[in-house]
């Protein structure tokens, strides 16, 4: 008899296989739903504070829960600043990191980097805030900031950002500690996708004169660069939501001040602060909405990263 | 042979991958505007060789070579000898095509770039001399600013050899350069050898010896880590001196 004969087991495989297509596409789906179930309960949850504040929530510094007046200006400054800090110290440390373990370290020190980093990255966030509070602000405040403030505070232009008092604690020590929590997130990746590049490919950068910089930066980041980007938006992602180690080290303070070393307050953690206690139907939209647009930051990075890999693949060269 | 004769001499030349001796006691000579091939079976270290004409073997540990590489007299192996400068006058193509990630005009640019300041028109010259001398410049003449990995293999291991040709070296090595791509690539690349010979010195491993006998002046066939026998390479192919030669040459074994 022809194998192929068998009709019935057959069968059982194209129902098999169309019952797993049915299983994994519900799944994706599933994402999607969740996606758009969050972002509806969150403007659901923002329409009192969206109807009475109107675009004026996103102008006013007020933060006053007993008069009722809110603004999201402390907030989203609090944590696009200290995200920014965190990715301007934590990109290119993270880089070095990544470009020493791939391309300089002696093979014996490779392996205990690596693990070093990635338990690094495994550290709870509470523990770097607990560190962040007792251990380094009190140092950072006594040595580093008075050296700050009189050596970078008069500068035209920059020094408005080196302005408060040396009390440790503040939106730059948030960025500094935030910058140490990225570190290994970012890092780590970078390392994973400089080693895909092909080792060929590096020797014939190699193979033409080239030192090992100008093989980095012309060859190993073009080729990684979508893997990079991605590593740095995992990094900015975790600057721009983590919560509790940013709540014990920023001063949760909601008066408006530019200056980097005064006390300031995140999106996260004035969530996290004030969430619980939040009475009145106004305080909890206007705590609703302040995590809305923390969504939308979120979203409008994710497309800049997009944007600017097809920027970077213009320069590229035409594909066709 | 006379010093002025020889653009590389390899002496008492020993090479080791730890403690695997991979190289043993090479010594030969490599005629400057000519090609010499090498040839034998895997693992013979007829790659490892060509690797330390430009010291590729430093890249990665644990791998040394001892004895001497005299290119033009001077020592390459010695430790004073700048290695990006050496590599700048070694250059070499690889078995894959290797493009970089970056436009073809800029992708024959890059080596250029490292070693000399070129005006614009002088760099566009270069560009088309460069892709001239590869045979490819009718090719893409019109879509330089197209990535080089947009081009088919063929043209992809012609714009490598470009490449390595526009920073003007001296010695070219290349290694297995025909292995990924179809017979009229193939055919291509052999012709652009036989042109390329005028200007350079050219070293080239092959797993295929019909290429080492149609391309190459002078052939070298390696075993196990040792050069049984080099010479021309019309003497290699009709009548080598030695029983192992004769037997790689004519399927015998490998």
């Amino acid at each position: 008899m022809d194998k192929y004969q068998n009709t019935s087991s057959l069968r059982h495989q194209r129902m098999l296989d169309s019952l797993f297509r049915g299983v994994t596409r519900f799944f994706a789906f599933l994402v999607l739903a969740l996606l758009v179930g969050i972002l509806l309960s969150l403007l659901v949850g923002a329409m009192p504070s969206i109807r009475h504040f109107g675009f004026g929530f996103f102008t006013s510094t007020a933060w006053d829960p007993v008069a009722a007046d809110f603004g999201a200006v402390v907030a989203i400054y609090g944590t696009l600043a200290t995200a920014t800090i965190a990715l301007l110290i934590g990109v290119p440390v993270s880089f070095g990191i990544a470009l020493f373990l791939t391309e300089l370290c002696p093979v014996w020190l490779k392996r205990p980097l690596g693990i070093a980093i990635e338990l690094l990255a495994g550290i709870p966030s509470i523990i770097y805030g607990m560190w962040g509070l007792f251990v380094f602000a009190p140092k950072f405040g006594d040595h580093v900031q008075p050296w700050l403030l009189e050596h970078l505070g008069d500068i035209p232009g920059v020094g408005f950002l080196f302005q408060g008092a040396p009390m440790g604690i503040g939106i730059f020590t948030a960025g500094l500690i935030l910058a140490i929590m990225v570190i290994p997130f970012i890092a780590s990746v970078m390392r994973d996708v400089f080693e895909i590049v092909p080792p060929m490919l590096k020797e014939s950068a190699y193979g033409l004169g080239a030192t090992t910089w100008e093989v980095v930066r012309n060859v190993v980041l073009p080729y990684t660069k979508t893997g990079v980007v991605g590593g740095i938006m995992l990094g900015l992602g975790r600057a721009l939501g983590e919560t509790m180690a940013v709540t014990f080290v920023i001063g949760n303070s909601s008066n408006f001040a530019i200056g980097l070393f005064e006390p300031g307050n995140s999106i996260a953690s004035t969530l996290a602060n004030e969430f619980a206690e939040a009475s009145g139907e106004l305080y909890l939209a206007s705590l609703i909405e302040l995590g809305l647009i923390l969504f939308f930051i979120t979203f409008v990075v994710l497309a800049c990263s997009k944007l600017l890999l097809l920027r970077l693949k213009k320069q590229e060269g035409l594909q066709h | 042979m006379n010093p002025q004769n020889t653009k590389l001499q390899v002496k008492n030349l020993n090479f080791y991958y730890g403690n695997f001796h991979a190289l043993k006691n090479i010594n030969m000579e490599i005629e400057p505007k000519k090609v010499t091939a090498f040839i034998g079976p895997s693992g013979c270290g007829k790659s490892t060789l060509l690797r330390t004409f430009n010291r590729m073997f430093e890249l990665y540990p644990g791998m040394r070579a001892e004895g001497e590489i005299l290119m033009d007299g001077k020592n390459i192996l010695d430790r004073d000898i700048d290695i990006n400068l050496l590599r700048a006058k070694v250059g070499m193509v690889f078995q894959k095509p290797t493009p970089f990630p970056m436009s073809i005009h800029d992708n024959i640019t890059f080596g250029v770039r490292l070693y000399e300041k070129l005006s614009r028109a002088e760099m566009d010259d270069r560009v088309e001399w460069a892709l001239r001398k590869a045979a490819l410049w009718d090719e893409v003449k019109d879509k330089l600013r197209q990535s080089g990995n947009s081009l088919s293999g063929g043209q992809q291991q012609r714009l490598c050899i470009a490449r390595a040709v526009a920073a003007k070296p001296e010695v070219l090595l290349l290694d297995e350069p025909t292995s990924a791509l179809d017979p009229i690539s193939t055919a291509h690349i052999e012709e652009l050898i036989h042109e390329l010979k005028e200007d350079y010195t050219i070293a080239i491993v092959t797993h295929n010896m019909q290429q080492a006998a149609r391309v190459s002046d002078f052939t070298a066939y390696m075993y196990l880590g040792e050069m049984i026998e080099f010479g021309e390479t019309d003497s290699i192919f009709t009548t080598p001196k030695k029983k192992a030669t004769e037997d790689y040459i004519t399927g015998k074994f490998g």
